[in-house]
């Protein structure tokens, strides 16, 4: 550039002269840009930086107000009672034909004789969760020597009770605008005096199915249908995928059809959730005459929709196998498969492994694909196996956010919680999988 | 090894779909109404917890998705019974008959109301009906000229009416697919629009013209469309003190401390309103049955028992906690009696 202004009076002989002076103008337009370079590089590391802090506190915003809405729930109000069992009532032959909700009620009565009238008697009986029955003639099954005597029992208290307990009902309200009306506090005022209300673990919450009642309601029913939905999926989408990913990156001629396939699955990636739960409405419902809200339907359209992610993953880890290494096999007298299944295969696990985890992750927080199929609905008893009704987490998730009572508000997030730590550490294992295995050339 | 282990999963698979195709169902498989569905469940799980046989499941698909399953026809694969926050059409009483599906037992449940509610810290609203049709129709009569219409020129509720308050109208309420808003749709806005004679006349002569003049809801913002969760209403509600809500009784009723309901011609939406029919918003819960169905599906029979027993449906029963609004004596009598004897709906019923 500067040799341009030069040119035309410049000798030969102070030539050198010239290109000193034209080296230091360079350095001068250098050093002149240089701040602002720095500058501009500051600029970028700060949106770097500033998107990173931003996404960072979106996602702690979310963790927080979850955990903060739902860490309650892992605690449950229980109320103590103590029970007659009275010889009369309970027939040792026939334990389940007692009456073990007039007992509850008995105990309940002895502890505030002065309840005498009939509304009065029903606010004091929905102070216990009906799940108290069910627990007493548990515990007399266990327990048949019992029986005679008195027994002290905890036994989970109503929803209402449990968000009063908990702060979420405001005692400061006027009585007509809180579910918990003025005897019915001075009744729990008393028996938090006596020390029979007291905040326990909510095992519950992880041992039972779906319920009505939130403080009978648990997440084991979801987890479990997760469980096998996951299954399904896995023992489908690997194979499958992988073998697909392998014909297509190491057999498959490069054709048009080839090339016709590769779009197609790309753009499976893409196609909306709700899609693949039409496809199995359509398909294994109608067609085949699959039972509705089972598991096993739930893999297969399941498998439909991770099975692009796993095949693009699987190709990708494919591709990244260096060429040397299929040469060298061919070089030795390897035959193709040999080639394939004794020395790229094993090299590319590691990826397709992660590609598999991350697909599940995905499949595991799906509902919209279950909607169709009818595993979103309300299931109470725990699935034992592959064709027994059942629901999914997430699923679990959009019923309980859609129930009046306000206790499933904090166990709408506690469930979310469960879920997140589900995802999370898939997540971990698929990093840890490709740290461990991964090799770089 | 390796390919006996393929060759053996291939096997499993395989045995598992011919086997379940095939397998009979033992548990009750329900559908329907996001309405019907909090009362369903409850009865589900009692009658789980009292009786050996295995909890029904009960799908939430809405009042006109349920039908369209239940209709579909007779046999395991289709569900046992519906739930719906309308009476069935007679369209699609027709469709499932078309598909073999003869025999249908009418059940109704019980009352539910809804209501139009808004935040504590804001005013009481003092509605009526005809106040509700002019702020959120798409085209309110002008003048008093019959026939004549323009887009809602409303943007405050005083421009509805004067004695309401200077706020800006925003209503959240459920989408288009929503048994409530058809309900509302029918039950608030035509009875408001009724209000003026002209309208009422039109029903004779142009039914078309006359339901998409009261059914239509406005679509310039002031309408906003919720989605079918209830909960997230009552939430923005509680964020937002301008704004008023729509939905179903039982909400409000759990969020007493957070909301209150709009008078509706000067009627509270209380139970004992709604119970005796004077809270002018109110309207019916059903299920349907399959009566093919009944004793080859085990348990329905119980299941029916149960759910219109005393215990659950009666003025004290446990549905009542739930929100459900009961029935008079006499028609839980005659509701039971139409569930023991399984006497089918006929056409000319509807």
């Amino acid at each position: 550039m500067n040799n341009h202004f030069n040119t035309g009076h410049a000798g030969s002989t102070d030539s050198s002269t010239k290109e000193q002076s034209a080296s230091v103008r360079t350095m001068d337009i250098v050093s002149k840009g240089l701040s602002r370079r720095y500058k501009a590089e500051k600029r970028f590391r700060l949106y770097g930086i500033t998107a990173i802090l931003l996404s960072m506190a979106f996602l702690s915003m979310l963790f927080i107000s979850i955990s903060a809405n739902g860490y309650t729930a892992f605690q449950q109000t229980f109320v103590q009672l103590d029970i007659f069992l009275d010889p009369d009532d309970i027939d040792a032959q026939a334990l389940q034909d007692a009456n073990y909700q007039a007992m509850v009620k008995k105990s309940l009565r002895a502890m505030f004789p002065e309840v005498k009238t009939r509304t009065e008697k029903r606010q004091l009986y929905d102070m216990v969760s009906t799940g108290a029955t069910y627990q007493l003639q548990d515990y007399v099954r266990k327990n048949q020597q019992m029986i005679g005597s008195v027994v002290q029992l905890w036994v989970p208290a109503d929803d209402d009770v449990d968000m009063l307990i908990k702060g979420h009902i405001p005692r400061d309200v006027p009585e007509t605008e809180r579910r918990i009306k003025d005897t019915q506090l001075s009744w729990i005022d008393k028996l938090l005096e006596q020390g029979r209300i007291e905040k326990r673990f909510n095992t519950t919450f992880f041992t039972g199915g779906d319920s009505r009642e939130p403080e009978l309601a648990g997440i084991l029913g979801a987890v479990t249908g997760s469980f096998y939905t996951l299954i399904i999926t896995l023992l489908l989408s690997f194979p499958v995928g992988v073998a697909t990913a392998v014909y297509l990156e190491e057999f498959a001629p490069k054709n048009r059809w080839t090339d016709i396939i590769e779009v197609n699955i790309n753009n499976l990636a893409a196609v909306p959730s709700i899609v693949y739960g039409l496809l199995g409405l359509a398909v294994f419902l109608n067609f085949f005459g699959l039972p509705r809200s089972v598991p096993l339907v739930g893999g297969f359209v399941l498998t439909l929709m991770t099975l692009p992610t796993i095949i693009i993953a699987g190709r990708a880890a494919l591709k990244s196998v260096p060429p040397s290494i299929r040469e060298a096999a061919l070089g030795v007298g390897a035959s193709k498969t040999q080639m394939v299944v004794h020395h790229v295969l094993p090299l590319a696990l590691p990826g397709m492994l992660t590609g598999t985890i991350i697909g599940m992750a995905q499949a595991l927080g799906e509902t919209a694909p279950l909607l169709m199929i009818g595993m979103v609905a309300f299931i109470v008893d725990i699935p034992g196996g592959f064709t027994d009704p059942s629901t999914v987490l997430p699923v679990q998730i959009f019923l309980w956010a859609d129930s009046p009572e306000r206790a499933f508000l904090e166990r709408t997030s506690a469930a979310i919680m469960v879920l997140l730590a589900f995802l999370v550490t898939m997540n971990a294992v698929a990093v840890f999988l490709r740290k461990k295995f991964e090799r770089r050339w | 090894m390796k390919k006996v282990f393929i060759a053996s999963l291939a096997l499993v698979f395989a045995l598992g779909i011919g086997t379940v195709g095939a397998a009979s169902r033992d548990y009750i498989s329900i559908v329907g109404s996001s309405t019907v569905y909090p009362f369903a469940t409850v009865v589900a799980e009692n009658f789980g917890k009292t009786t050996g046989f295995k909890t029904p499941t009960i799908e939430s698909t809405g009042s006109g998705g349920g039908h369209k399953l239940f209709g579909a026809g007779v046999g395991v694969e289709y569900p046992d019974i519906t739930n719906s926050s309308r009476r069935i059409k007679k369209s699609e009483f027709e469709k499932a008959a078309a598909n073999g599906v003869k025999e249908i037992v009418e059940v109704k449940v019980g009352y539910d109301g809804i209501v139009l509610a808004n935040s504590k810290k804001a005013p009481l609203y003092k509605l009526s009906r005809k106040d509700i049709f002019l702020a959120l129709a798409k085209d309110v009569p002008s003048g008093n000229v019959a026939g004549k219409t323009v887009p809602n020129p409303n943007k405050t509720w005083k421009d509805v009416n004067p004695a309401l308050p200077d706020v800006k109208i925003e209503v959240l309420g459920p989408p288009p697919t929503s048994g409530t808003r058809d309900a509302f749709v029918e039950l608030a806005m035509e009875g408001g629009a009724k209000k003026f004679s002209w309208i009422a006349d039109l029903k004779g002569k142009d039914k078309k013209a006359y339901k998409a003049l009261c059914h239509t809801i406005r679509e310039d913002g002031a309408y906003i469309e919720a989605g079918e969760n209830d909960n997230l209403i009552v939430q923005k509600l509680d964020a937002n003190k301008d704004v008023l809500g729509i939905f179903g009784f039982s909400f409000l009723d759990q969020n007493a401390d957070k909301l209150q309901g709009a008078l509706i011609d000067g009627v509270a939406p209380e139970f004992d309103a709604i119970a005796d029919g004077s809270y002018p918003v109110s309207r019916s819960l059903y299920f349907y049955v399959k009566k093919a169905h009944v004793g080859s599906i085990p348990g329905i029979k119980e299941f029916l028992a149960e759910f219109t027993s005393e215990k659950a449906w009666g003025e004290d029963g446990y549905l009542t906690d739930k929100g459900l609004i009961p029935m008079p004596e006499a028609e839980r009598k005659k509701f039971r009696q139409a569930v023991e004897n399984l006497t089918p709906l006929s056409a000319s019923d509807l």
